[in-house]
C-alpha cells in the first residue's frame, strides 16, 4: 500500500538558526505539507518563506492575503509585490510559547502553473490567521527556505517538518 | 513499511448522546496528533461549543478564534480549548453536523503545546459558523489523554457523531 503522507524531511535545530532549508526536494508527490513550531529568542517576527528550482527566489514575486483574529477583532490584509511570502502576521512565533504555522502547497512541481499555498498560523497569545499565498513562477518547487523577516535566529528545539502528498 | 499517519483510535458516539468522551493511553511515539470530529450538540436551536481537555486538565488553556457567520467576521478570547459554534439541534437540519480538524504538533515535549483547530458548519440556513482557532496547553507535560467535553453539560453530544484520532510520524 502506498504511503500518501511521507515525511520527506525534519529538522529540529540543537542550536539557534537563522533560517531552514529544504534542498533537493522531490517531484514524485502530489502536494507538499510543511508543518513548522519554532520559538525565537525575543521578539516577535514574521515567519517568511522563500521557494524556489535550486535556488531560492528572492525577487519580487510573492503575495498574500491574509485572513486574521487578534482574539478582540478580526481583520484582512494583503502583501503584494513582496520578496518572500510572509506566513505569519498575528500567528508569529514568540519567546514563550510554539507557535504552529502549517503550510500546505499545492501541485508545486507543476511547471505550468504558478504556485498557490494554503497556510494556517496560530499564536494562541496573539492571534490565529488563514492564509493564501502565491508564487508568480511556473518552475516547479524543489527548494524552500523558512527565516525571519528580520535579523534573529530561530531558537534551539524549534521543529520543521516537509510531507509528501501523493494522491493515489 | 510504516504508515506516517496512522489512526490510533476513533469513537462514534451512540443512542443517547455523550456529556464527553475520551482517548486515554495515547502512544507517546507519534511526532503529532490530529484530531478529527464529525459532531452536533444537542442544544436547541442554538450553538454549541466542544471542549478540549489534555490530560483532563480543567485549567491552562488559552483560545484565539476568528469566527465568520455568514454577514460579519470577529474574533474572541476564551481561557479554555475551545471548538466554538458546534452545530446545534435543529428540527430541520437532523442531518447536518459540524467538522473540526484539530492539529497538536509535538505532544510529547517539554514545551507548552500549541493547538491549530478548523471548524466549519454548513447548514442551508441564515446563519452558520467557520471558525479558526489557535490554542495553547500551558503546560510542558506530555498529551497521554484528550477528553472531549460538551460545552454545557445540559446538553450532550449527539448520537451519530464521530472522533478519530491519528499520529503522524515525521521520521524520514
Amino acid at each position: 500500500m502506498a504511503k500518501t503522507y511521507t515525511p520527506i524531511a525534519t529538522t529540529t535545530l540543537t542550536s539557534a538558526a537563522a533560517s531552514v532549508t529544504f534542498s533537493s526536494i522531490s517531484g514524485a508527490y502530489t502536494d507538499l505539507a510543511l508543518v513548522i513550531t519554532p520559538t525565537i529568542p525575543t521578539g516577535a517576527y514574521d515567519l517568511l518563506m522563500r521557494v524556489g528550482n535550486s535556488t531560492v527566489d528572492s525577487g519580487t514575486n510573492y503575495s498574500v492575503t491574509r485572513l486574521s483574529g487578534t482574539g478582540s477583532a478580526a481583520n484582512s490584509t494583503r502583501s503584494t509585490s513582496a520578496s518572500g511570502m510572509f506566513c505569519t502576521y498575528y500567528g508569529y512565533p514568540t519567546s514563550t510559547n510554539p507557535s504552529i504555522t502549517t503550510i500546505n502547497l499545492m501541485n508545486y512541481a507543476s511547471t505550468t502553473t504558478y504556485k498557490t499555498m494554503l497556510i494556517r498560523s496560530n499564536n494562541a497569545s496573539a492571534g490565529t490567521e488563514a492564509i493564501v499565498g502565491l508564487w508568480r513562477s511556473t518552475a516547479a518547487i524543489n527548494i524552500i527556505t523558512i527565516s525571519l523577516d528580520a535579523s534573529t535566529n530561530f531558537s534551539s528545539g524549534s521543529t520543521f517538518t516537509l510531507y509528501g502528498i501523493l494522491k493515489a | 513499511m510504516a504508515y506516517t499517519y496512522s489512526k490510533i483510535a476513533t469513537y462514534t458516539v451512540g443512542s443517547g448522546g455523550i456529556l464527553s468522551m475520551a482517548f486515554l493511553s495515547i502512544p507517546q511515539t507519534y511526532t503529532d496528533l490530529v484530531l478529527k470530529i464529525s459532531a452536533k450538540s444537542d442544544r436547541p436551536n442554538e450553538y454549541q461549543s466542544l471542549v478540549i481537555r489534555p490530560n483532563n486538565d480543567t485549567a491552562n488553556g488559552t483560545t484565539r478564534t476568528l469566527e465568520g457567520n455568514g454577514s460579519a467576521a470577529s474574533s474572541d478570547t476564551t481561557a479554555s480549548i475551545l471548538i466554538q459554534n458546534l452545530q446545534g439541534n435543529v428540527a430541520t437540519q437532523a442531518n447536518v453536523f459540524g467538522s473540526a480538524d484539530v492539529y497538536i504538533p509535538n505532544y510529547t515535549s517539554a514545551n507548552y503545546k500549541s493547538f491549530s483547530i478548523d471548524k466549519v458548519g454548513e447548514n442551508n440556513a441564515t446563519t452558520a459558523y467557520a471558525d479558526l482557532t489557535a490554542s495553547l496547553w500551558s503546560s510542558t507535560a506530555a498529551i497521554t489523554s484528550l477528553t472531549i467535553i460538551t460545552g454545557n453539560l445540559s446538553y450532550p453530544i449527539m448520537q451519530y457523531s464521530s472522533f478519530h484520532l491519528y499520529g503522524i510520524k515525521a521520521e524520514v
